[in-house]
């Protein structure tokens, strides 16, 4: 095998890809299909609530095209990060999804299940042996914070695939995985230099994402062989040029040259990029520099409590002028209320008020440089987070009228300072989440921490094994 | 002097994951690229004044191939948390655009 082709129909699951692209790249036999599902990039309530980003139709108009394309073909397809996060709801949300779709299309495979889930015991032991490290920046991490998680994912890397090839999947649906892993699995397995398939996957993972004039999520391939691999978008009006596909490389990463990876860091600073055609861009000199100790990171969530949102504005130019003082009061007032109404039942430290003054440094908070806003109105939001949404709806409402009624000296009588657009003034929004892991865990394989389920789909019998 | 937005294709900020802020200075042309690059004005120690940071916090690096300067810093707040007001990341650069290039 002196070439491995391989076919990533979109950057992100469930943002699209034209299909006569998908039909393009079909033409050109790709040996496997990838796709990434996933990213902490939408934030954390998906990891937290075990719901996707993406809409469920959104996911299955995706999938169908390329698993269809897949079983055509009879080439693997491999998707990770199944609907956002990865844990174990999310993997059971795609692979019904891809169920349906064999039933519908009646398709029948074999198909890889892993999940990335973690157990409590497992992370406590793991914890107690000193081998879960922090990253840098890192939130202190120990058991109360694996008990109060509602989800820590392990991001696998190429081994958990390279499993499941080996034992003949042709589907393969991964919980929570590094989106370059997905792609550098088979090319590293069938022999093919690691420093080409990692870089390869690190572009493939987005799409079209690496050419110069993006219009749309689309696909993207690639022809790794043994001292170089090439990549051209399969729609031909898009352009991928040395400068774009290096460009790359920047995309969401803290480190342009050194990106790491469970099984070592892809080292691009000897990476040369050369235009081989019109729209195909040639690599080559990238390295792969295998780590002393294999690691897995985590991602996990946990609910901070339940929140109320205010929003509301002010133009009078008296209140604008004072506005870091008023607001100051304000919180004063509601801390207040809140004592006289609730007593010890509600503690300062049981709830926050947080303000946010748009106009002034609402998009930037402290790292806003700028100190005198000249805005002639700003918006206000204001947050209530506390136990339970009941309390946090009790205090908005506690706010809200704080809100409107705090004086100022430049104005005797009663005022009304806040113009609330919406009624009522507050919005109730639910449990909030926030990410509570940057570590990673050292396992003693690369399996340990990913089981899978291997099914058979659009049979009669299903065989379950499990390695 | 000019200044950076008139000489970037795209300046642009993003999450590097949930506790880094990463910046992507673009240049269309080796030119533009270059007088920026040799100027001495888009540095490590220049972003960290634009975000109050002590430079030492700022990842710093150029990348020729790309035509890039790229900066990371850590989050002020976690992606998401309570006082984060930018989930994404995306709208942290703008102070960025006002750096003077001889």
């Amino acid at each position: 095998m002196d070439e491995i082709r391989v076919l990533s129909p979109t950057g992100a699951l469930g943002s699209g890809y034209l299909e006569t692209s998908l039909e393009t790249a079909l033409s050109w036999k790709p040996d496997f299909i990838g796709c990434d599902a996933g990213s902490t990039d939408p934030g954390p309530a998906y990891l937290g609530t075990g719901k996707p980003a993406f809409p469920r139709e959104a996911v299955k108009r995706d999938v169908r095209l390329m698993l269809k394309g897949a079983r055509r073909l009879k080439v693997p397809l491999m998707i990770g990060s199944a609907n956002t996060a990865g844990g174990d709801e999310h993997l059971a949300g795609l692979v019904s999804i891809v169920r349906e779709i064999a039933a519908e299309e009646k398709l029948s495979f074999k198909m890889a299940v892993i999940h990335s889930e973690q157990k409590k015991d497992y992370l406590k032991m793991r914890l107690k042996e000193g081998r879960i490290k922090p990253l840098d920046p890192a939130p202190e991490f120990n058991e109360a914070v694996i008990d109060r998680s509602e989800c820590i994912v392990g991001m696998m890397g190429a081994e958990p695939f390279m499993n499941a090839l080996e034992q003949g999947a042709e589907v393969i649906i991964a919980g929570r995985a590094s989106d370059t892993a997905i792609f550098a699995a088979m090319p590293v397995m069938k022999g093919f230099p690691e420093g080409l398939a990692w870089h390869a996957g690190k572009v493939l993972e987005c799409g079209a994402a690496a050419v110069v004039n993006r219009k749309t999520g689309d696909c993207m391939f690639a022809w790794i062989r043994k001292d170089h691999f090439v990549l051209e978008a399969p729609d031909s009006t898009l352009q991928c040029t040395p400068q774009s596909v290096a460009s790359h490389s920047l995309y969401e990463n803290a480190d342009p040259f050194k990106l790491i990876e469970c099984s070592g860091t892809l080292d691009l600073t000897n990476s040369q990029y050369e235009q081989v055609s019109e729209r195909g861009v040639k690599v080559s000199g990238s390295e792969f520099i295998p780590a002393k100790r294999y690691t897995v990171k985590l991602e996990g969530a946990e609910k901070v409590g339940y929140q109320s949102v205010i929003i509301g504005s002010i133009r009078d130019p008296f209140f604008i002028r004072q506005i870091d003082d008023w607001t100051e009061r304000l919180l004063v007032r509601c801390h207040a209320r809140v004592k006289q109404v609730y007593g010890d039942r509600m503690k300062p430290e049981d709830y926050f008020i947080n303000i946010r003054i748009y106009g002034k440094n609402g998009t930037m908070g402290p790292l806003e440089p700028v100190k005198e806003s000249l805005a002639h109105e700003l918006c206000l939001i204001i947050e209530v987070t506390a136990p339970s949404q009941d309390v946090a709806s009790s205090i908005a409402g506690i706010v809200r009228h704080q809100g409107l009624h705090l004086p100022i000296p430049e104005w005797s009588g009663l005022i009304t300072a806040l113009a609330c657009p919406y009624n009522p003034a507050h919005l109730d929004r639910g449990p909030i989440f926030r990410f509570n892991v940057n570590h990673v865990v050292e396992p003693d394989s690369p399996l340990e921490m990913f089981p899978m389920e291997m099914v058979m789909v659009g049979e009669p019998t299903q065989s379950k094994v499990t390695a | 002097m000019t200044k950076l937005a008139e000489l970037a294709r795209l300046i642009r900020s993003k999450n590097a994951g949930p506790f880094v802020l990463t910046f992507d200075v673009m240049f269309e042309d080796e030119a533009r690229y270059q007088r920026v690059k040799n100027s001495g004005a888009l540095t490590r120690e220049a972003v960290a004044g634009c975000y109050g940071l002590p430079p030492k916090d700022v990842l710093f690096f150029y990348c020729d191939h790309a035509r890039a300067v790229k900066a990371s810093i850590p989050r002020p707040y976690f992606q998401g948390d309570l006082r984060d007001s930018d989930g994404h990341g995306g709208q942290q650069y703008a102070p960025l655009m006002d750096i003077e290039i001889p």
